[in-house]
């Protein structure tokens, strides 16, 4: 877990100095303007790119989610599928069975996750480390099988899912329904990397990474440390089970299959692909998750008809040798790697205002025991 | 007079054909050489096994293109890897649909994945061809004249297991191994309602026929514990909706610790290479099963005019293929169906005319299909096989009794 500590150092500077910076707002605006391309080219799949932006969007809110928890508080989660399966199917029944617009069931998703990752949080004050990422793991695992579970079939459709409406743009805004599903998954991701950036910025932020870096220590300085990383992990689970219900919403289907172990990976991959501990490194992770999938494909596709080989190259096996290289260019993630590069070119060194203290080993512990959290 | 009018009616023909003559504008995914339809499959993930249907279809149309294609198109099936997860497919169907362009979809494959994208496929109106599950919901030509299965549905199969055990078992105890998802569900609905209607017609206690019901998860190692919980029920019949590792599992277990129900497998499960003989044949003897396809590895084909074709085509095409594996079979007999759809359409490849034609087959002999078992669909009808033959294991082959049984009727 030491090495959460190492690989955070170099991303965390960066996000946290320039994160809401010129070239963030910038981004956003460009993100906001991609839906208005449709007026300048007469591509027949603008459409499907716009749904794929919907996805993008919706796994680096999760993996914000999971970066909140796991790059800037320390603690390991496997289990991030269950918070996103709880949100999607809060909004599924909310919209279903209550009637409640698309839009009202965000923060009902929201508060039903943070109640559910906070009560978790508990029992995971106990265990850190590899026994904390084994305890989410059976949250990963155990999810897909109790949304099967009779009892609560009726609301849950069992096997079966929950079929919704996709909701309609209103007339007077002129978009279709995937520009409209776009800007409302680009809005909430807006409000959620905000409420992120001012939550590290505050107090509460400060304390949130000095228990990364040094439980004992934070302790120490009066830091609550039991009850802020509860809530830290009530506010992870709730920030990825509001993607859980965005992704209920522009998918328009919830059914125990699309919430399994797979899912929980592909968000740590997206987060340590993006960079952990860095905010922008979110949005590359959730661009990873949905691109890198679809071009191992491809490439497996290309390999075989350019090659002429008679047996398919498995695609998930290219997917993995991708994921090595990255891992072996940049170890920090993309945004470490952006920040080393940024520093190599400007011959200068990191600030490193918010990042965490250099892992030390002292002889006789291990690792593990001088960053306890990390 | 009768003459005349022939003629304007003749007329009014051609002027009616010149401007469809002049647009010659192809439709969606089909130029003079080329049909590009598309496919999503569980390549990878849970279901896994099932991604040689996939194979056996681009095996079978590479075949067809080798043959000079469908009107001297060639077939050009684009399949990609959903992983059993419906978010994925919803993803998949709508980059095949708009980006690709594919003319339509064929068998794309899961009940979830299908249903994650059956509104999408209905108000795109782009054909959703024989889809690869056997749930009922397919067929439903008034809501979604879009969607349409192929296989016989597990319901109706599940309606045929009860009946033939009720007509053919004296009192009856019933117990139910299922997996944990919507396949087993759809089995054993069909199946406890017609149990249930049956005993409350005579007056009984309807729900005392089933006595035991364990379900297992696809990803659990075994299924020993459900078997012993099975046999202490004290049931005469077992009624067996697995997937074909847990049938073989189910089925060795069951002989291990002496339980000699009254056993039935369900299609799904019902392969001699990948089930029966793992498990052995002494300890299978007797299963029973409802099938609609050849077994491949039953001698009693080997002498059919379609087997010899298919056993050609499996060396030449499909040389990774197991021969026991029943999903070449009916991914060659679904590919088969499509390639009929196709011609039937002749150079009139629009959607409308594909989903047209595929509700106008009419007696269609499939090679590999059991005989008598022919393609019938109407603009009303859009279950395309609906009757089975029971058949039991005797020796090391399927042993076909009794008649052609429909369920549905």
């Amino acid at each position: 877990m030491a090495a959460i500590g190492s690989m955070t150092a170099s991303a965390n500077g960066w996000a946290m100095k320039r994160g809401f910076g010129p070239v963030a707002i910038l981004f956003w605006i460009l993100l906001a303007l991609l839906p208005m391309l449709e007026l300048v080219t007469d591509d027949p799949s603008f459409d499907y790119y716009m749904f794929m932006g919907q996805s993008m969007l919706i796994y680096a809110i999760a993996v914000l989610g999971l970066n909140l928890l796991i790059g800037f508080n320390g603690q390991i989660s496997l289990g991030h599928s269950a918070f996103f399966a709880l949100g999607a199917y809060t909004a599924a029944i909310m919209m279903t069975f209550a009637g409640w617009p698309f839009w009202a069931t965000l923060p009902i998703a929201a508060a039903v996750c943070f109640g559910a990752g906070f009560l978790f949080g508990f029992p995971a004050l106990k265990l850190e480390g590899h026994y904390l990422a084994l305890a989410t793991f059976t949250l990963a695992i155990a999810v897909p099988q109790l949304l099967k579970y009779k009892p609560i079939a009726p609301w849950t459709g069992g096997v079966g899912g929950v079929l919704l409406e996709k909701p309609e743009p209103p007339e007077w805004l002129g978009l279709s329904v995937d520009q409209y599903l776009y800007y409302l998954c680009l809005i909430v991701a807006m409000l959620m990397f905000w409420l992120v950036f001012n939550l590290l910025r505050s107090r509460s932020g400060l304390a949130m990474m000095a228990i990364r870096d040094h439980t004992m220590a934070a302790g120490t300085m009066g830091v609550d440390t039991s009850m802020y990383k509860t809530v830290t992990f009530g506010i992870s689970a709730a920030i990825t089970g509001v993607a859980g219900s965005l992704s209920a919403i522009t998918i328009a289907y919830v059914a125990p299959d699309s919430f399994t172990l797979q899912l929980a990976i592909s968000f740590l991959v997206g987060l340590v692909v993006g960079g952990l501990a860095s905010l922008p490194g979110c949005l590359i992770g959730g661009a990873f998750i949905v691109l890198v999938q679809n071009s191992a494909q491809s490439i497996s596709d290309w390999m075989k008809t350019s090659f002429a080989l008679r047996y398919d190259v498995p695609a998930w096996a290219i997917y993995g040798v991708l994921l090595l290289l990255l891992m072996y260019v940049m170890p920090t993630g993309v945004m470490g790697g952006i920040t080393v590069l940024r520093h190599k070119i400007a011959g200068r060194r990191s600030t490193r205002v918010n990042a965490p203290s250099p892992t030390v080993v002292r002889p006789g512990k291990t690792a593990g025991e001088t960053t306890p959290a990390a | 007079m009768i003459g005349r009018r022939q003629a304007i009616a003749a007329g009014a023909a051609t002027l009616l054909a010149r401007p469809a003559l002049a647009q010659k504008k192809n439709p969606p995914g089909v130029t003079d050489t080329e049909i590009k339809i598309g496919q999503t499959m569980p390549y990878s993930g849970n279901a896994s096994a099932y991604g040689v249907n996939g194979r056996s279809h681009a095996a079978y149309f590479r075949m067809i293109n080798d043959q000079g294609g469908i009107n001297g198109r060639k077939i050009n099936l684009i399949s990609l890897d959903d992983g059993y997860s419906p978010p994925k497919t919803v993803e998949l169907a709508r980059q095949l649909v708009e980006r690709d362009q594919v003319l339509f979809l064929f068998a794309p494959l899961g009940t979830q994945c299908n249903t994650a994208i059956h509104k999408y496929m209905n108000q795109k109106k782009v054909p959703q061809l024989f889809v690869a599950t056997g749930a009922s919901k397919w067929g439903d030509p008034k809501h979604f004249p879009w969607t349409m299965g192929w296989q016989p549905d597990y319901r109706t199969e599940g309606v045929i297991y009860a009946k033939h055990i009720l007509q053919t078992v004296k009192e009856p105890k019933i117990a139910i191994l299922r997996q944990n998802d919507d396949m087993g569900a759809d089995y054993v609905e069909g199946f406890r309602e017609t149990v249930h209607g049956f005993k409350g017609a005579l007056g009984g206690d309807a729900s005392k026929l089933i006595v035991a019901d364990a379900t297992y998860e696809v990803t659990d190692p075994t299924v020993d514990s459900q078997i012993l919980q099975l046999k202490n029920s004290g049931a005469n019949v077992f009624y067996n909706v697995t997937t074909p590792k847990f049938a073989a599992q189910a089925i060795k277990k069951a002989a291990e610790i002496g339980w000699k129900p009254t056993h039935y497998i369900v299609n799904v499960a019902a392969s001699i290479g990948n089930v029966i003989k793992p498990a052995g044949f002494d300890a299978s003897q007797g299963i029973i099963t409802a099938q609609y396809v050849k077994d491949a590895t039953d001698p009693r084909w080997f002498t059919e005019p379609d087997y010899k074709e298919w056993r050609a085509w499996t060396e030449k095409y499909s040389p990774t293929a197991v021969p026991g594996d029943t999903t070449t079979t009916t991914g060659y007999a679904a590919a088969f169906s499509i390639v009929q759809v196709l011609k039937q359409c002749g150079d009139d490849l629009s959607r409308e005319n594909v989903m047209r034609q595929a509700a106008n087959l009419h007696d269609v002999h499939v090679p590999m299909l059991l005989p008598g078992i022919k393609l019938n669909t109407s603009p009303t009808d859009f279950y395309p096989i609906d009757s089975v033959m029971l058949s039991r294991v005797e020796g090391e082959h399927w042993s076909l009794f009794g008649d052609l049984i429909s369920g549905r009727a």
